[in-house]
């Protein structure tokens, strides 16, 4: 017993010196020297200043003002999505898109209250299809049914940072229109910024948002 | 559903078995002592841990003796990591925490103390908002290795007590947990962590970053040593996420292929611990048999989990959504889902997490359709017999493998017998207690936590659900502590997401402190009887197969595994799966 507890006592603090504190120190330090970028989290700079991180989602929206003061609700700034961009899919996280601090939405499969955040979210989605004038960007006009499921559901995360390529090819329309660029070229930036499956076939291929906005504006500067 | 998502699923399975085979032949050798490619390595750093722990590796121990010398370290490493959490402002000294957190309350480090120290990591708190990089270095990180080491030990001694031609010896606690992690988990990890780094993980020591969006929204980026903590926390089945969407964290899990990696990570030691079995046991064929029986299984809810999350869920339907594949996207249930994994690669970690302990999450299980959702139940209720845990699936399955052995002496009217060693009352007492101790316990405490007011399933949020989702999320949190797996329907109170800033998380106690009890007794009770059997069968005699000697390594008896495994499961848990995740299934209906 005596034993035990002696062995026990001393095993946990010298295991935890060396796989509590060596061990991540190693991998830091090798992780630092090899992959600095990677292991600092693909920080993306434009202008000196820190816009995002290449791999966490990011809300792509104005603050609203109201009377010259930005318009709060329940302690969080209003905002509205900003049509110049390429938006990202819903988040349960909040503070929108709040990176530290996420979160899963937790809706469930059978659920009233699940049905009527895809009906508002859906319904977000068209709205910003549509012109000031009301007409619709994509042809024909949008439908609950011509909606990608990742333009509805919330991600995992909360901070998802890719968009399905039927979601960019729809809101390629706005972009192109907004922005006053050629479809095509719109396109293009699609697929320059699309990420492909794991190993050719793990997973989806998807569009990082953040790096095709910031592309969309070294395009074209003088919207935003 | 697509071909790249079924050849995903194939895929695994392949690369699975082909890393499994040769690891589960080292495994052996080095539980059996013999020299490993590795031993140049960690020979040295191996004699110098039992001189400062004062172990003598050369002595053996008999099943009591094991016991208490787990028993007493688990103790021990409960204490220590309860201080670390409770006094985490004390480390602040050593710049690790850059958000000056403090700790949590005393019930909310009750459980996630408990919840390490059984590798279940159930967590009621939310990792970026909760914890200094100490705590989840030096406390969590920690407890990774340790309780992995001990699921795997427990694992080995009953192995030995099977395979043993004399005496009463299963092995020296202290080495085999040595051994576990140095040669073992070490390599497997510190490769796995610079992986994990090089394809996108973060690993750093900075403070949380300020972004100032490009159209003026600023975004606050937590960062932290994730890679690190994320390679054990899957090679050792653990599954506490650094982040609180854990695996769905695009810092924990950035990529297709790191999705592919981490799903096999999670699988490689259960499965090459059958392996392992099988060469120790001195006749492959009966790793062969066990690990097809898992296959099987595994399969099974691997495409039932697919087919039904590909179909999309009835709120999508009534919302009006197309869930069908259309050109640019899959479709199917992406609630709760990342694009980048897609639905394959969602069902897929999914099953995989929930027929070990891991319990690592990269998309939500709560929001799985009610058959996607149903599968996970299912696997829980098999009580990590499925790969299971890391040491905890191999001496589980083994429980069973005996019971069935039993019962097909019973069908024969032969003294049931078991690599040449009679299975007799003693050993099936013990092998019937060790089986039905988890679910009586995951029920005992569902059960109180329906019955009172402040545990039962009562979201915190606007989302609030009713009718059979709420008694799924309670249902399913205690069937996940009692399995040591810690994956959960997230929605289930007892803790409250605190917003960003906000320090500390608070609890609900009851659920706190209920689903602790459920975790540790949950875990250390079979873990108990599992080395009692070790100890009853070390000591008996071999002897040599006859013509009516019941074979365990082929079909036959992988047929009637499957079979006792989920008639028990079956019998203990199918009242309470119909009230929840069935009754979904079964419906289009929407409830409030």
């Amino acid at each position: 017993m005596k034993r035990d507890l002696i062995t026990s006592a001393i095993g946990i603090v010298v295991l935890t010196l060396l796989f509590g504190i060596v061990y991540p120190l190693f991998i830091t330090g090798v992780s630092q020297v090899a992959f600095p970028g990677n292991a600092n989290g693909q920080q993306v700079y434009v202008g000196g200043k820190l816009v995002g991180s290449k791999i966490i989602g990011q809300n792509f929206a104005d603050l609203v003002y109201k009377n010259g003061k930005v318009e709060m609700s329940d302690g969080e700034p209003v905002t509205t999505p900003d049509p110049h961009y390429f938006q990202t899919r819903p988040s349960g996280t909040v503070p929108a898109d709040n990176d530290a601090a996420t979160e899963f939405e937790n809706y469930g499969p059978n659920s009233v209250v699940t049905k009527a955040a895809l009906e508002a979210n859906i319904a977000a989605y068209i709205a910003l299809d549509k012109a000031p004038n009301g007409t619709p960007y994509y042809p024909g006009g949008l439908t609950a049914a011509k909606v990608p499921v990742d333009a509805a559901d919330t991600s995992a995360s909360g901070v998802d940072p890719e968009i399905s390529i039927a979601n960019a090819d729809i809101q390629a329309y706005r972009i192109a229109a907004v922005r006053r660029l050629s479809l095509s070229t719109v396109h293009q930036l699609i697929s320059k910024y699309t990420l492909g499956r794991g190993l050719g076939f793990s997973g989806e291929p998807g569009v990082d948002v953040l790096e095709i906005n910031l592309a969309l504006n070294r395009l074209s500067p003088s919207t935003s | 559903m697509t071909f790249l998502g079924w050849l995903t699923i194939f895929l695994f399975v392949s690369l699975l078995t082909v890393v499994a085979l040769p690891l589960g032949s080292y495994m052996a050798a080095v539980y059996t002592g013999e020299r490993t490619i590795l031993d140049p390595v960690f020979r040295v750093p191996e004699r110098w841990l039992y001189k400062v722990m004062r172990v003598n590796p050369e002595q053996g121990q008999d099943w009591k003796q094991y016991a208490k010398s787990l028993i007493i370290f688990s103790l021990v490493g409960w204490l220590m990591l309860y201080f670390i959490l409770r006094s985490q402002t004390l480390w602040d000294f050593t710049g690790l925490n850059p958000m000056h957190y403090h700790s949590a309350p005393w019930n909310v480090t009750f459980n996630t103390t408990s919840s390490f120290m059984t590798n279940t990591n159930w967590q009621y708190y939310g990792g970026e908002t909760t914890m200094s990089y100490f705590s989840q270095m030096a406390g969590l990180t920690v407890q990774n290795w340790l309780s992995a080491g001990v699921g795997i030990v427990v694992a080995v001694a009953l192995v030995r007590g099977i395979v043993s031609r004399s005496g009463q010896s299963i092995g020296n606690f202290w080495q085999d947990m040595i051994r576990t992690i140095l040669y073992v988990l070490a390599p497997l990890s510190i490769v796995y962590a610079l992986v994990l780094v090089f394809q996108g993980s973060i690993q750093n020591f900075s403070s949380y970053l300020t972004v100032h969006g490009i159209t003026g929204i600023s975004q606050t980026l937590a960062m932290g040593p994730v890679a690190s903590q994320e390679a054990i926390k899957l090679l050792g089945t653990n599954g506490g996420g650094f982040f609180n969407t854990n695996s769905a964290h695009p810092f924990e899990n950035p990529t297709g292929f790191t999705n592919f990696l981490e799903m096999l990570s999670v699988l490689i030691i259960p499965g090459a611990l059958v392996f392992m079995y099988g060469k120790m046991a001195g006749n492959r064929r009966q790793g062969y048999a066990i690990y097809t029986t898992m296959m099987i299984m595994f399969l099974g809810a691997v495409i039932v989990a697919y087919i039904a999350e590909a179909h999309g869920s009835p709120a999508q339907h009534a919302a009006g959504l197309h869930t069908g594949v259309i050109s640019g996207s899959t479709g199917g249930n992406m609630e709760g889902k990342e694009q980048r994994f897609g639905i394959a690669g969602s069902a897929l970690f999914d099953v995989i997490t929930t027929v070990t302990s891991c319990g690592a999450v990269n998309s939500a299980i709560e929001s799985f359709t009610g058959i996607g959702g149903a599968v996970p139940f299912a696997n829980l209720s098999a009580s990590e017999v499925i790969f299971g845990g890391v040491g905890t699936g191999l001496y589980s399955i083994l429980m069973y493998v005996i019971l069935a052995v039993f019962l097909g002496g019973l069908m024969v009217g032969r003294t049931p017998e078991y690599l040449g060693k009679k299975i007799e009352g003693r050993e099936i007492k013990l092998v019937s207690l060790a089986i039905l101790i988890t679910p009586l316990t995951a029920l005992f405490c569902t059960a109180v936590a329906t019955a009172s007011r402040s545990a039962r399933a009562l979201s915190i949020s606007a989302n609030a659900k009713g009718g059979p989702q709420g008694f799924s999320e309670t249902f399913y949190s205690y069937l996940s502590q009692a399995n040591n797996n810690g994956s959960a329907f997230a929605g289930y109170t007892g803790f409250i997401q605190p917003n960003s800033g906000n320090l500390g998380s608070h609890g609900i106690t009851l659920a706190d402190l209920l689903g602790g009890f459920d975790m540790v007794f949950a875990r250390y009770a079979p873990i108990l009887f599992a080395l009692a059997v070790a100890g009853a069968l070390a000591g008996k005699r071999i002897s040599p197969a006859g013509l009516g000697t019941m074979r365990t390594d082929n079909p036959t008896f992988v047929v009637l595994l499957i079979g006792v495994i989920i008639l028990v499961g079956a019998l203990t848990f199918f009242p309470a799966l119909l009230l929840g995740p069935i009754v979904q299934g079964l419906t289009t209906h929407l409830y409030n």
